[in-house]
């Protein structure tokens, strides 16, 4: 698409090469447009959480003095962490859930593989069967459920109640009554010993 | 609408400037003698209004903002702050709080005057998309300010409606979790986040003056629709905007600033929600979260969905319906006046919108829920079912011959009767 001008312009001859203008204009454009992209990504990328906020990434908790029936919040990455010393009742109840009336079928655990089905042994702690450790957000808009203090409402399934739009969890955090799509996340964690829990 | 420019410069300045940047030339055109029907009614002044509702929120906001700290730690103290210590801080937070809900009022009156008489069909359609658009940044720009209290309901309406993103991971896992640690700069809603929305809260206003140029722009090429719906045919259906709308205008400012004031000084906390007074806390969340009123439908269409990613869909639908309505309407006609059937509709759609408010503020179950899920349900069918079948089974009612005769009746086709005040004194009074 050589310019109509360029022909009685005496500057470029009509034997110089016709697409010369061409070239220099496609490189200018792509020049301009691969500097604006890479310059947009760091406009962009700023908005992630930055290296203060990801370097809090890990916590050490001593879950001793937690008896069995009590649960306690800690805080990791500005989320809250449910850890839950499970009665013998509860961990029963759990277990007795078959997998087919459960709204979420996966364990959503960080340690296991992704696939890993919700069963109780996969949503509590390897080993240390008492013992559930999850993100305490309600997977519908995020709010915090009800069920850590005693005297709360822990839903029909005796395990976590939201009280934004009504979603229950159970007693291994699995989600029994929407809203909400997906049970608690169960976080990265390791238990140095019986007692010593490392979250991150 | 489009008319021959009659700004005669006197002052020598005048003419220098006119070949300059004929600015006075624009202003004399498009603001003093605009041709403007005759007949428009009340519900024509909430354009005003409203612009004028923008300039007090500019105003009230950038003085806010030179108090205010925008941080996790001091964002709430320093609210209380401006409360307390600073000079009229009270008066100018509880204008610029209550001023957000009169700014809403008015624009969703504004918005049903548009859907009554029309005012979106051909050639106004452009006009109604940028309406929509400022009405979109509007909601945007009013949930980041309610955020910037940093109290219990702002903490847990940020968190809500940032996770009405995460419905995105049912379409591509991780995708919506990116999109979510994206917006809050972290794991959670945090300091950062409430960084990001005040930088926002400050920059929107301005794309609203922006976008509010561009509409009154495209208002003044068709010019104004009026109450009839029939378009201006004669000069005489018209009177110059200056001194018939600008004194019209500002008496309904007028009325309008008492409504306003009585809120304000009288009970400027009623349409807010106490537990907005507590500092926010993460690790709490409160009973019952509620958005401010003017986001109560959106919040009932929202949980009357039993799915999340259907319910954001809704809610973002249930605004996006608008931008397309100028293309659902199938009536030959404009006005509502002269529509016997779509005129039970609308009453029921105002009446829906009312409803879905009233349900949004509830709690989401048994009877609430069923009249949530069935206001829904009629809300969305009025635009995408009625609207286009109405419109093509609907035997209009006889419109008036212009809007001269729809003001002055039949004496108006009567050659000799005497020229109506407006028009004529045009030269005069420019």
């Amino acid at each position: 698409m050589a310019n109509p001008d360029t022909t009685t312009d005496p500057s470029l001859l009509p034997d110089d090469d016709p697409s010369r203008r061409d070239v220099i204009l496609i490189a200018a454009g792509a020049f301009a447009t691969i500097g604006g992209a890479a310059m947009l990504w760091p406009l962009l990328d700023q908005m992630n959480p930055d290296a203060s906020t990801l370097s809090m990434a890990s916590i050490d908790v001593d879950v001793g003095p937690v008896e069995e029936g009590q649960a306690i919040t800690v805080m990791w990455r500005g989320k809250p962490v449910f850890i839950r010393h499970r009665t013998a009742k509860e961990i029963e109840e759990a277990k007795d859930v078959k997998l087919d009336v459960l709204i979420d079928p996966f364990a959503r655990n960080a340690n296991l593989p992704e696939d890993a089905p919700a069963t109780d042994a996969n949503r509590a702690a390897t080993d240390l069967e008492p013992w559930l450790v999850m993100i305490g957000i309600c997977t519908h808009l995020g709010c915090i459920p009800k069920g850590q203090a005693v005297g709360d409402y822990k839903g029909d399934y005796g395990g976590w109640f939201c009280p934004c739009h009504g979603s229950q969890y159970d007693t291994a955090g699995r989600v029994r009554v929407g809203p909400a799509p997906q049970n608690m996340y169960i976080p990265p964690y390791t238990f140095a010993s019986d007692t010593q829990l490392k979250i991150g | 609408m489009a008319h021959p420019s009659t700004y005669q410069p006197t002052s020598g300045f005048g003419k220098w400037i006119d070949t300059r940047l004929p600015f006075p030339r624009v202003v004399h055109d498009q603001f003093m003698v605009f041709p403007t029907p005759r007949n428009l009614n009340y519900w024509w002044t909430f354009g005003g209004i409203l612009t004028f509702m923008l300039v007090l929120q500019m105003m009230t906001g950038i003085v806010l903002a030179m108090h205010y700290v925008p941080s996790a730690d001091g964002a709430f103290d320093s609210v209380e702050k401006i409360m307390r210590d600073v000079n009229w801080g009270w008066l100018l937070r509880y204008a610029h709080a209550v001023g957000a809900s009169m700014f809403f009022v008015a624009v969703f009156i504004h918005t049903f005057r548009g859907l009554y008489y029309g005012s979106y069909k051909a050639p106004r359609e452009v006009l109604w998309i940028l309406g929509v658009l400022i009405l979109l940044l509007m909601i945007a720009t009013a949930f980041m300010g309610y955020s910037l209290v940093w109290g219990q309901m702002s903490f847990w309406a940020v968190t809500v409606i940032t996770n009405l993103f995460s419905s995105l991971d049912s379409l591509i896992p991780g995708l919506g979790t990116t999109l979510v640690e994206w917006i809050w700069g972290g794991f959670a809603v945090g300091g950062p986040t409430l960084n990001r929305l005040y930088s926002l809260h400050y920059l929107l206003p301005f794309v609203i003056a922006g976008v509010v140029m561009l509409h009154i722009w495209a208002l003044h090429v068709p010019g104004n629709n009026n109450p009839t719906g029939v378009d201006v045919k004669t000069e005489r259906d018209t009177i110059p905007f200056h001194p018939y709308y600008s004194i019209k205008d500002g008496f309904a400012i007028v009325l309008f600033l008492i409504v306003f004031a009585a809120l304000l000084f009288y009970v400027p906390n009623y349409l807010s929600h106490p537990d907005n007074y507590i500092p926010a806390n993460p690790l709490q969340t409160p009973p019952h979260i509620v958005p401010e009123w003017y986001f109560l439908p959106f919040y009932a269409i929202l949980r009357a969905i039993p799915s999340k990613l259907f319910g954001v869909i809704g809610m973002l639908g249930a605004i996006a319906v608008l931008f397309i309505v100028p293309w659902l309407d199938t009536s030959r006609i404009r006005s509502t006046s002269y529509r016997p059937i779509y005129k039970w509709f609308f009453w029921l759609f105002v009446i829906t919108c009312i409803a879905l408010g009233y349900l949004g503020a509830q709690a989401p179950d048994g009877w609430y829920l069923f009249f949530g899920r069935a206001f829904t349900i009629y809300y969305f069918a009025f635009f995408l079912l009625i609207m286009p079948i109405v419109g093509l089974i609907e035997r209009p009612k006889k419109l008036p011959g212009s809007i001269t005769q729809s003001v002055l009746g039949s004496q108006a086709s009567k050659p000799p009767s005497p020229p109506p005040p407006g028009p004529d004194d045009r030269e005069g009074l420019a």
